[in-house]
């Protein structure tokens, strides 16, 4: 898809819809894990320029816990499941029962394993809700964990899009703790689809392509 | 009379030339390479934000020159050009291309990308005869750089490893 200012408001509620079916799954996933109850935003899907998606996460030099995964199959594309350090360190803490783990001071090869496994589970199953959905093949790779700036492990996503323009959509869903709303802003799901792959999304959900 | 400092700041696939005593700074290079030519005498310098090796890469029919090596540095060149430096003074100092994801097996050619742009940015600045007085290449860490026209240094953070100068 090369012009993706012809997408409509039709097209922009598929793809939150998308983003709303995936990161539900994730969210009740995340809710049985930690044994809380787990809310979620009504999913932003912006269209903008790689700046403005950098500022719109809060700044290229931003440092975050990122689990990134690629996804192949027939809608290929990026996911990131974007954590502040503090959210992090707290998602270890709870899981891992180790209540001084920290990134700066104590980073325990288990606590980031044990985030690892948090973005598998969640990744995983925003996923295959998003495959049941469409009815497209979907296959993750091995998610990675990383803490660094956002701008640096977000430019993953944006290298397919860059070869069409400058220009990306992203699919984003925030998850939170009910009884912490001021984190709200903390837990994302970030979907960026490769250029093509909105064509296959569309095309499977028979919406008439823009 | 004190003059105010600005900080040029140059985003993603973008590019801009900056005169003493104000700075150029680009944030968060993860695979995408930071490339700077200056002439330190005429206390002038670009700054560039390259995020593909190749234009061959580019499937649309805009073209964006700040994105690609092959066709950022000439055009970078001509910048500093225009803003008073001087062809054969030239000199540049190239930061980023890091590899933040190790994947396992079945790593893409776009996995391996921050090595490719390293490569294709030295390629070109040879190729124009511009040499390379400093870098700080590949790892695994984001950075952060910014250029000082006038003494000619690059300032360079990155979250594990505090900041540095080259």
């Amino acid at each position: 898809m090369d012009d993706i200012h012809k997408l409509n408001g039709t097209h922009i509620d598929i793809l939150k819809e998308i983003g709303n079916i995936g990161a539900g799954n994730a969210a009740t996933a995340l809710s049985k894990l930690l044994n809380k109850k787990i809310e979620m935003a009504v999913p932003h899907v912006q269209i903008a320029a790689f700046d403005e998606i950098m500022e719109l996460i809060g700044g290229a030099e931003q440092v975050v816990a990122c689990i990134y995964l690629r996804i192949e199959g027939d809608a290929p594309g990026n996911m990131f499941f974007v954590l502040s350090l503090e959210q992090a360190e707290r998602f270890i803490r709870q899981m891992t029962g180790d209540e001084t783990f920290s990134f700066h001071e104590h980073p325990t090869e288990l606590g980031q394993s044990a985030l690892q496994e948090l973005g598998n589970i969640l990744a995983g199953s925003y996923l295959s809700a998003l495959a049941d959905f469409t009815q497209l093949a979907l296959y993750p790779s091995v998610p990675m964990l990383t803490v660094d700036m956002i701008g640096a492990i977000l430019q993953y996503g944006l290298l397919e899009l860059s070869r069409v323009g400058d220009y990306a959509i992203l699919i984003d869903t925030a998850v939170y703790d009910e009884r912490r709303p001021e984190d709200s802003v903390n837990g994302h799901f970030f979907l960026l689809p490769d250029p093509d792959s909105f064509i296959s999304i569309f095309r499977s959900l028979g919406v008439e392509l823009p | 009379m004190s003059e105010t400092i600005h900080i040029v700041k140059v985003g993603i696939a973008d590019m801009n030339v900056v005169r003493a005593p104000n700075l150029i700074r680009t944030s968060g290079l993860g695979s995408c390479v930071g490339v700077v030519i200056f002439d330190v005498m005429k206390e002038v310098a670009g700054l560039a934000h390259v995020m593909l090796p190749d234009s061959s890469l580019a499937r649309s029919k805009i073209m964006n020159p700040a994105k690609y090596a092959d066709t950022a540095v000439e055009a970078l060149i001509k910048l500093v050009l225009e803003a008073g430096g001087r062809k054969g003074m030239l000199k540049a100092k190239i930061a980023g291309g890091a590899q933040m994801f190790s994947f396992p097996s079945q790593s893409s050619d776009m996995m391996r990308i921050g090595a490719r742009n390293v490569e294709a940015v030295k390629w070109q600045l040879n190729r124009f005869r511009i040499p390379i007085v400093a870098e700080d290449v590949g790892g695994s860490s984001g950075r952060t750089i910014e250029f000082n026209p006038q003494t000619g240094m690059l300032s360079i953070r990155t979250v594990n490893h505090g900041i540095k100068e080259i």
